[in-house]
């Protein structure tokens, strides 16, 4: 099956029916995997157990940014290819980098608590985190508002493609302005400065959330089909009916 | 295995992504069962595809 069989929606549904189960349980495997790897890892010498969280915070935080740049180039795909799943990936993707975003914001803050000594300061990682928190809800709010879906994806993409200006600015603030969030220490040039025992069970779990997203993700699209299906079958319905 | 004194904030994050992440597949396995439910209602009154498929089988 070539990439170009997946435009067609019914091609995409059987092979989501095929791969979610496998997806779904390579991710169970790989969750318990990492959630032993971040319970056996050692305190820091700094933060002691509270360095735990970053095990959860940190893909979550990953995913948040990951999220719109796969939506950005569904965007494209809408925009620009016209390409059929492209809008149903952007709007199945929204709720699921939302919650992501969320849940990096909150796990965040409760790792800010005990070693800032806050739960919320408005520097600049943090403040282009919550911004994209609120261009996610923008955006679902966007797709509600809208009831045909061909306008809405356009409008939509248009708005994606504006909003992944703020990724960059998400990724390097930490080096651009002097921030309480602690630079890069994973991806950056020179290599990562985590140690062995702390960067196995976050790269385990980052892996991990990962293969949770596009589990979701294509369960998600799978779903975001079927309503369409039902849409248009309602609307044959309605014509169908005498005036 | 001891969690020192911030523990609170460890289990909180530790257990609201687990909710977080529980309540996402919950919602998307119900918001499946739901399409189906309504593909199926509405072949069962009649209305049918074009291509003449059920719409409610993916397989």
């Amino acid at each position: 099956m070539s990439l170009i069989d997946l435009a067609n929606p019914t091609r995409f549904l059987s092979l989501t029916a095929r791969v979610l189960p496998w997806l779904a349980g390579a991710t169970a495997i790989l969750l318990v995997i990492g959630l032993y790897e971040s319970a056996m890892a050692p305190d820091d010498y700094q933060q002691g157990a509270t360095v735990k969280i970053m095990f959860v915070h940190v893909p979550n935080a990953w995913l948040s940014m990951f999220v719109w740049g796969v939506m950005s180039i569904a965007a494209l795909g809408t925009l620009v290819w016209r390409h059929p799943l492209a809008d149903v990936a952007a709007k199945a993707a929204a709720p699921i980098g939302a919650a992501f975003t969320f849940l990096a914001l909150v796990t965040g803050s409760l790792w800010g608590r005990p070693m800032w000594g806050t739960y919320w300061e408005w520097d600049a990682r943090l403040t282009s985190v919550l911004i994209l928190f609120l261009m996610y809800l923008g955006l679902m709010a966007l797709w509600r508002a809208v009831e045909d879906p061909t306008r809405a994806a356009r409008a939509a993409a248009i708005l994606t493609l504006v909003g992944a200006i703020n990724l960059p600015i998400i990724k390097f603030s930490v080096d651009w302005w002097n921030t309480l969030h602690q630079p890069a220490s994973v991806f950056r040039m020179g290599g990562p400065t985590l140690d062995r025992a702390f960067l196995i069970p976050l790269l385990v779990m980052a892996v991990a959330f990962s293969l949770l997203f596009v589990t979701l993700h294509l369960a998600a699209m799978r779903n975001e089909i079927l309503r369409r299906r039902v849409r248009s079958l309602q609307m044959m319905q309605a014509s169908q009916q005498p005036a | 295995m001891s969690l020192g004194p911030y523990a609170s904030f460890i289990v909180t994050s530790y257990g609201l992504v687990a909710v977080v992440v529980l309540l996402l597949i919950v919602w998307i396995a119900i918001d499946f069962r739901r399409q189906k439910q309504r593909l199926r209602e509405l072949e069962e009154s009649g209305v049918i595809r074009r291509s003449g498929r059920a719409a409610a089988d993916i397989r």
